[in-house]
């Protein structure tokens, strides 16, 4: 069986969910589809479609354009190649060869017999270019596909109120695959939300590691957004909510968040910006 | 967006509009307002200057609109009536039987819940940032991070947040303050290969300062309170004081150290 077959089967396998997965969201949230479909169209419609012939698509880019998996960077063939690259991650993936090779598209080997099913190895795989993925998008050129990615707004927006919808990053709370799904971190109120769409909740946060995301900021610090400070008051009929009361503001420290450059390694404001309002 | 108006002679038409209203999608956040509150005026003091054609509109919402009205009309009298139930609306959720119903939504997850991941999928309360029509779209609360978000889906966004109000979610803590969650220290500790940030970890120490701070100063106000110098006295003056001490939304010692914890 060739690995085009493998790839049909997968796609088989794999459309109805899909479709079904679409189907139920279109209720909740058909804006956030058609924002969705429209960076899709962009980003991969010039030149891949999943319609047309996956038969000349290469695993990768297949894998990429599914639904679900916007997040993904396309690893880079060579990144993938070099075995350096992947060292440790044969003793994580079950079928760990077979999967490399369906990444890679290349023909399975004669005796690979002992593959049961090849569902368990599109799971492997999906694993295996997760993990791959981690490793990839901390690279430069990794990093750099992930910038583009994050300024088209691929990963949607921080829901917070006072962040004015300033885009966010997905990444992990684990490095280990299965303990945990995608998350998204917000560059401007530094804190970590769960996907809106629920297509996301079963994507491993693994798959983008708990590094990625600081790292793009720390490498382009310019991609930072400069948004005023704002915390919530609350207020009955105007009036603010004493301390003192019961159900007064207890939680205004999380938000306060100060420029660096203010504060002194112990965290106090230095002196000579005394004119910054607390 | 659906009309009552134009489906009027499908069968629906012997439902009360207001059934129609909160069945409608998009309108989930809503709660049922109860009709002898429509009924008595004095609840609607002021509303007839805030909507076109008020008393059409009115008698849309409680079943009573002459049917001898062209399409068109129909149409603007529609939108009015849904205008004016959502002003109507935020007046009714601060009244006693109000926050019930909307207690009970708030129970049901109704208005969803808070995407931030250490607040642990804590349900929110829709609320406003201007209690002016048509300036600001509805926000939603979380009681335990203290914050504002935006509705996920569109159709919840687009909802105006004068049909809540400013006061509403704060006022429904001052009466069931029971409902306040344990305020958790939990923050999200960015980390590069395992490493701490040193800029973040400077940020998370002066985030520390300001609520050791905040908690001190609310403890040291809390002692000077008349609650607890009471605790000496007659049963009856205390009973006094810890009445005067609720209304002014002044704490027990207890309660403020549950919270601050």
């Amino acid at each position: 069986m060739s690995a085009f077959d493998h790839q049909q089967q997968q796609q088989q396998l794999m459309r109805p969910d899909n479709v079904e997965e679409e189907e139920e969201e279109e209720d909740e949230e058909d804006d956030e589809e058609q924002i969705q479909g429209e960076y899709n169209e962009e980003y991969y419609g010039s030149d891949v479609s999943n319609e047309s012939g996956p038969e000349t698509m290469p695993w990768i880019a297949w894998f990429c354009s599914l639904g679900g998996h916007q997040y993904f960077a396309e690893v880079a063939d060579e990144f993938v190649e070099d075995d350096f690259n992947l060292t440790g991650l044969n003793s994580i993936v079950p079928f760990y060869k077979e999967a490399l090779d369906m990444i890679l598209d290349l023909e399975p080997e004669e005796d690979s017999t002992k593959v049961p099913d090849v569902s368990i190895v599109e799971a492997s795989a999906e694993q295996l270019y997760g993990l791959i993925h981690q490793r990839f998008i901390v690279t430069r050129q990794g990093l750099q596909q992930m910038a583009d990615k994050y300024q088209a707004g691929h990963f949607g927006s921080c829901p917070r109120t006072f962040c004015q919808s300033t885009n966010v990053v997905p990444c992990g709370r684990y490095d280990l695959p299965g303990v945990e799904t995608v998350k998204l971190y917000c560059p401007n109120c530094q804190d970590i939300y769960s996907p809106p769409s629920s297509r996301y909740h079963n994507l491993d946060g693994a798959y983008f590691g708990t590094t990625f995301a600081h790292m793009l900021f720390h490498i382009y610090p310019e991609l930072v957004p400069i948004i005023p400070n704002k915390i919530y008051a609350p207020a009955i009929y105007g009036f603010k909510i004493s301390e003192y009361s019961r159900c007064g503001p207890r939680m205004q420290w999380l938000r306060n968040k100060q420029d660096p450059k203010t504060l002194d390694a112990s965290g106090k404001l230095i002196k000579d910006s005394d004119d910054e309002d607390k | 967006m659906n009309n009552y108006c134009a489906n009027g002679s499908d069968s629906d038409y012997t439902k009360y509009w207001i059934d129609w209203f909160l069945g409608t999608k998009g309108n989930e956040y809503f709660c049922e307002v109860d009709e002898e509150y429509i009924l008595d005026r004095f609840n609607l003091t002021g509303l007839n200057t805030e909507v076109q054609y008020y008393s059409q509109a009115l008698d849309l919402i409680t079943d009573n609109l002459d049917e001898n009205l062209d399409e068109e009309m129909r149409d603007i009298v529609e939108k009015s009536a849904r205008h004016l139930y959502g002003l109507i609306h935020a007046r009714f959720i601060i009244t006693t039987h109000g926050l019930t119903k909307m207690l009970e939504k708030f129970k049901k997850c109704d208005f969803g819940r808070c995407p931030r991941v250490l607040c642990h999928n804590h349900p929110l309360l829709p609320v406003a940032l201007s209690d002016v029509p048509y300036s600001k779209s509805v926000k939603l609360f979380c009681c335990r991070c203290e914050d504002i978000y935006n509705p996920k889906s569109s159709r919840h966004a687009s909802i105006d947040g004068a049909y809540f109000g400013c006061s509403f979610p704060h006022m429904l803590f001052q009466v069931y303050p029971q409902l306040v969650p344990p305020k958790s220290t939990d923050r999200y500790v960015p980390r590069i290969f395992g490493f701490k940030l040193h800029d973040v970890a400077k940020q998370h120490r002066y985030q520390d300062m300001i609520r050791e701070e905040s908690h001190a100063r609310i403890m040291a106000g809390i002692e000077g309170l008349p609650t607890t110098a009471a605790q000496g006295s007659s049963s009856g003056q205390q009973n006094h004081k810890n009445r005067a001490a609720d209304g002014t939304g002044v704490a027990t010692e207890s309660g403020a150290m549950a919270d601050v914890n």
